[in-house]
């Protein structure tokens, strides 16, 4: 059954062909429900190739599948294939079963949309990019499947083209990502010139031969391009501008699935790391700054989908701090608990902007709980999850997280709980504000109707993710040995985490305990604030709501600049220097003052027809002397 | 070296037997052109029949010309010889090989699209007749054998393109042409005191008057002789690329010509400078070319960074699409001189490449043109609204342009900032850098067509998507530009053995002083050759 595996990555792209051809015919809903069918089969493809594989011995679990030598040059062989192994089917099965779902809530959220059949293809684009990026045997097909998502993200989020503010955002998430592909780029060069290969199983046999630097060079090029790609410190400003997209597609591309890919990237190349402790710090410390930056950011942002998008940042954060200390396990465990209840929470709130006709503005909801409560329950599993109350999902994933931080460094930890305690306060906040109080949207509209729970299209979606979101507690259970599915799952491909062997369960009972602690103590601090009242000016500082400024510095410091640089080139350099030089030669050569307009008419005519009738002549007269 | 000579004598052979493909190649526009001249200048219909047709049956032969090459082959293939001016070894010599097979291919396409999708109402006549003794010099330049009647060819193309400038331009029609001509005429005036000094040079030695390519890249050069024929020879080619700094000419032609003139400068004579770089400057001075690569590395990726910065601020979608087209040769040019298998072979697919992105952005600009009278981006948004298939074949085209991957730019650039890499590293990180650029212009660029709001001003007058036609001319560029970004190794298996014999070649010449650098270990070469 392995064998079937190429279906998985071509059943999205024939959907993407159908309705790239035939969408508009098509039509709503059927495209929609074709597209939701074939990702669905995905799925059922990616369950049946887990299946396969699970058969056979852990050492033993890796298959490549060769199709086609995409090109071949020299040295330089690039073959497009597939590499079956744990983690790549792990991520090909919570890839299509999200996108599955968001598929479905789609049909619904998107109902009323002219471009209807056109979204769908875009997601199943979207979806096959994401799965050649996950499941192929080559780096540069991995690079690929990353520029893929990269075009479908820009596509999607400028989807709503006519709103200058999607047309931005997408191009800048665009140009922020290649500031990172860049970087990735550059890796591969070095990866080609150091071992001859770009293919995942020779890289990875021919690390000897890459000297230390090098191979440090390579771990953070590649990082610099997950920085990009999973918008981390630097280059994060963009996801929050992402959210001009329908919000689908912030939670498919910009929570669940393509902003993961940088943390998937790190994991895939963890033999890299390994042999790279330097840059796994450089990973580590990146990634729980990130963390805590952007969950401070989170605590002041009034934008529904924005809180979101930060509080994304932040635990991608995580994924990269887990990531930086060899802890692959909790990072792709904190991945899937996240995808579940980030994306529960986006639906949520994409319920709600549904049902509010598009106000996005915390400060307009309020007592919406009573109005949709439906929608209430699911975004409170998610807040509870990705706060860390056990025994939800996020509470295990982001305690793996901790205790390896830990085991490394305890700074690590402590900024890490920091921002634990941060997570369950913004997110508690969001919650209070849109479903708790006292309504604050009757004013806003006037004679329209009661904000509902949507239809079941929709529906469905939430009640599935807000279950993974509590069962995916079971993908990994620290107790015993036994229980830590995905660890002994994924250890044929990472290896075993570094720490956690080590601790005894009386330390591990302190860390939960602890973590515990730090999501009440968030919990209650948002609700101690944020339940009754609305308005707390100080506690929303604008620096903090300028998400400390770092948007508005590139825009004055590099931008701007930028676009002077360019003024210049173009009308100084270019026009007077460069130019310049060759007009004046140009003068020089006829004689000086005479402008040049005025006889250059007439000149050159002349002189191309002289030049004509000279090879004429000249032809002729060589064919007389060749018949002779 | 044996097994060039093997590989030409082979070709000689095979050449002598069988139809000669290139001489009709060459001809056949010729033979149109005339057909053309006789017919009344009324008879427009029928005249632009004859135009699309013998550029049908320019793009019929030349894809018998690919049916007929074989792959895996590096020498010359359907050499025909013709001995013109015995006493002064001037012949009639075409021959074709990986190299210039595609950039032949290229060529005859994008003739008939222009001719198809040109649409010039005015003097139809001499319009059809230039564009077609165009074709027949930028075929005959990329086919021939003798370094003199590659001149001739080479000094030919200039009179049509000026002509077609003057004749059916924009506004500074009369400027931009005389300007073109002035700067590339001053170039390829250096270009035949090279050749003549080649030429005597080779004659002093061996005592044989010859100006056929395959004898004269045995001459031996001093150092600074090589250093000063290649500088006279690429005096030419820099200027048609054109090659920083010596662009200035480019986006003033390209702005003021009609939509055919635009995507054949661009598209076709623009790889004359390039083809020429390879074929060359590689091919008969590699040991200046080793010395002065690194000149030209640099002037390649300041072309990359240069054109993407000064592209940033134009509002006239022409004059962006231009110094777009700066940026991409200057990766052509880094491919070239880098000297490595992947980056001249990237660089050769690169030009193919380049040519069907930059023509097909050209009509695409033409068209929006054609419905507002404008190319600047002030006066346009919204259109994605209005043309919908417009605006999918414009993003695609653009995605193409700046490299991503699935699209035929990408795999060109990829293969010469690899092979780059591996010579000249510091080159190709900072050239890495304009494929960040190229995404702030162009998405820019389309963002500004495209999206947002209509401008108020436009909001009532119509604009209709694609036409059957319009679309009809696009489509075999799209198909090509998905086709060779997915699966182009039908195409470089045919371009990489003659890139491998040229690096061969100059490996031999320029190595006694210069040793390889920066080359993975033997041990790699072979594993990865199995």
């Amino acid at each position: 059954m392995l064998h079937f595996a190429y279906l998985i990555p071509l059943l999205p792209l024939a959907g993407f062909a159908l309705l790239s051809l035939a969408g508009k015919r098509i039509g709503n809903p059927v495209a929609g429900w074709i597209a939701t069918l074939v990702v669905a089969a995905a799925f059922a493809m990616s369950v049946v190739v887990l299946v396969s594989l699970f058969a056979h011995a852990p050492e033993q679990r890796l298959f490549t599948q060769h199709w086609f030598t995409w090109f071949r040059v020299d040295r330089l062989s690039v073959d497009v294939g597939l590499r079956i192994d744990p983690l790549s089917v792990t991520m090909a099965l919570f890839v299509t079963g999200v996108s599955a779902l968001i598929h479905l809530y789609s049909i619904g959220y998107m109902e009323h949309d002219e471009d209807f059949a056109k979204f769908f293809c875009y997601l199943n684009l979207f979806v096959f990019s994401m799965l050649m990026l996950v499941l192929s045997s080559n780096l540069l097909v991995t690079f690929f499947g990353w520029e893929g998502v990269g075009v479908c993200s820009y596509l999607l989020i400028a989807f709503w083209f006519h709103r200058p503010s999607a047309a931005s955002a997408g191009k800048k998430a665009m140009i922020y990502n290649r500031i990172g592909d860049a970087g990735f780029l550059v890796a591969l060069f070095l990866i080609f010139e150091r071992t001859g290969s770009l293919d995942y199983s020779t890289v990875f046999a021919r690390l000897g031969r890459i000297s230390p630097t090098d191979l440090v060079a390579i771990a953070l090029l590649l990082f610099l391009g997950a920085v990009g790609k999973s918008a981390q410190i630097p280059l994060f400003p963009w996801l929050a501008d992402a959210m001009e997209g329908p919000t689908p597609v912030s939670a498919l591309i910009h929570a669940a699935t393509m902003v993961t890919a940088g943390v998937y990237l790190m994991c895939r190349i963890n033999p890299i790391l390994h042999a790279a402790p330097d840059a796994a710090h450089v990973v580590a410390w990146v990634g729980v700054v990130t963390a805590f930056v952007a969950a401070t950011i989170g605590c002041a942002q009034t934008d529904i989908k924005k809180v979101l998008a930060y509080s994304t940042v932040s635990q991608l954060g995580y994924m990269f701090l887990a990531a930086g200390t060899g802890a692959y396990v909790a990072a792709i465990f904190l991945m899937l608990a996240h995808a579940f209840y980030k994306a529960l929470l986006f639906l949520s709130a994409g319920s709600v902007v549904h049902a509010m006709d598009g106000e996005q503005d915390l400060k307009r909801m309020g007592a919406l709980r009573a109005f949709m409560p439906v929608t209430a329950v699911t975004f409170f599993v998610g807040w509870l999850s990705i706060a860390g109350v056990p025994p939800f999902s996020g509470f295990w994933a982001k305690s793996d997280v901790l205790e390896n931080a830990w085991a490394v460094s305890p700074a690590l930890w402590a900024i890490g709980a920091v921002t634990a305690v941060l997570t369950a306060y913004y997110m508690g906040r969001e919650f209070f504000l849109v479903f708790m109080g006292d309504p604050r949207w009757q004013g806003a509209r006037p004679g329209g109707e009661e904000p509902r729970d949507p239809g079941w299209v929709m529906r469905v979606p939430l009640i599935v993710l807000a279950a993974c979101s509590f069962l995916g507690l079971f993908i990994d259970l620290p107790f015993h040995p036994t229980w830590t599915f995905l660890e002994r799952w994924l250890q044929p491909v990472v290896g075993a985490s570094l720490a956690v062997h080590h601790y005894g369960l009386a330390e591990l009972w302190g860390f939960g305990l602890a973590d515990v602690a730090f999501a009440v103590l968030g919990i209650a601090m948002a609700a101690a604030v944020w339940r009754a009242a609305v308005n707390r000016p100080r506690l929303e500082p604008r620096f903090l709501f300028m998400a400390w400024f770092i948007d508005w510095s590139y825009g004055r410091f590099v931008a701007r600049p930028g676009a002077l640089v360019s003024s210049f080139a173009s009308s100084v350099v270019e026009a007077r220097v460069i130019d310049g030089a060759v007009e004046g030669a140009a003068r020089l050569v006829r004689g000086g003052g005479e402008r040049l307009r005025r006889v250059q008419t007439g000149y050159v005519r002349t002189y191309a027809a002289v030049f004509v009738g000279g090879i004429v002549i000249l032809v002729a007269y060589l064919v007389t002397r060749a018949g002779s | 070296m044996s097994a060039h000579a093997v590989a030409v004598g082979l070709g000689a052979v095979a050449g002598q037997r069988a139809f000669p493909f290139l001489t009709a190649l060459v001809l056949t526009p010729v033979g149109a052109a005339l057909v053309a001249l006789v017919l009344p200048r009324r008879a427009v219909w029928a005249i632009r029949a004859v135009g699309v047709a013998g550029a049908l049956a320019v793009l019929g032969i030349a894809a018998a010309v690919l049916d007929e090459f074989r792959a895996g082959f590096g020498g010359y293939q359907m050499v025909s010889v013709h001995p013109w001016v015995g006493s002064l070894g001037i012949s009639w010599s075409l021959g074709i090989d990986g190299i210039s097979l595609f950039l032949v291919l290229l060529s005859a396409l994008l003739f008939l699209l222009a001719l198809a999708g040109a649409g010039e109402r005015t003097n139809v006549k001499s319009f059809t007749i230039w564009i077609l003794l165009l074709e027949a010099a930028c075929l005959g330049s990329f086919c021939s054998l003798d370094v003199l009647l590659f001149f001739l060819f080479f000094e030919t193309t200039l009179v049509p393109v000026y002509f077609i400038i003057v004749g059916w331009g924009h506004e500074k029609r009369n400027h931009a042409a005389m300007k073109f001509f002035i700067y590339t005429f001053t170039g390829s005036a250096m270009m035949l005191v090279g050749i003549v000094a080649l030429v005597s040079i080779h004659a002093g030695q061996t005592g044989v008057t010859t100006f056929d390519i395959r004898q004269l890249v045995q001459t031996h050069l001093s150092g600074t002789a090589g250093v000063l024929l290649l500088l006279a020879f690429t005096a030419a080619f820099a200027v048609k690329a054109p090659i920083f700094p010596f662009h200035t000419w480019s986006p003033d032609a390209y702005r003021e010509a009609p939509v055919a003139g635009s995507v054949l400068m661009a598209g076709v004579t623009a790889k004359l400078g390039t083809y020429g770089i390879v074929r060359f400057d590689l091919g008969l001075f590699p040991h200046a070319t080793v010395v002065l690569a690194p000149v030209f590395l640099t002037l390649g990726v300041a072309g990359i960074v240069y054109g993407a910065i000064v592209a940033a601020v134009q509002k006239d979608l022409k004059r962006l699409v231009a110094y777009s087209s700066l940026a991409h040769i200057g990766f052509i040019v880094i491919g070239a001189f880098a000297l490595t298998g992947e980056s001249v072979s990237g660089a050769v697919l690169q030009m193919v490449n380049h040519g069907l992105i930059t023509a097909a952005l050209f009509l695409l600009v033409a068209m929006i043109y054609r419905r507002r009278q404008t190319m600047n981006v002030a006066h346009l948004g919204g259109l994605q609204r209005r043309a919908p298939v417009m605006a999918a074949t414009f993003a695609v085209v653009v995605l193409a342009s700046i490299g991503v991957p699935g699209l035929n730019g990408f795999v060109g650039e990829f293969l010469i900032l690899a092979g780059t890499f591996l010579t000249h590293r510091w080159w190709a990180v900072v050239a890495v850098a304009g494929v960040v650029l190229a995404a702030v212009y162009l998405l820019w660029a389309y963002q500004q067509i495209f999206h947002g709001p209509e401008r108020e001003s436009e909001r009532d007058k119509p604009f209709r998507d694609l036409t059957w036609r319009e679309g009809a001319v696009l489509a075999p560029l799209i198909v090509l530009i998905v086709a060779m970004g997915v699966y182009p190794r039908p195409v470089l298996d045919r371009i990489t053995p003659s890139v491998d014999q040229l690096i061969t070649h100059v490996e031999q010449v320029a190595h006694p002083n210069i040793p390889r650098v920066g080359q993975p270990e033997p041990t790699t070469h072979t594993e990865v050759a199995k």
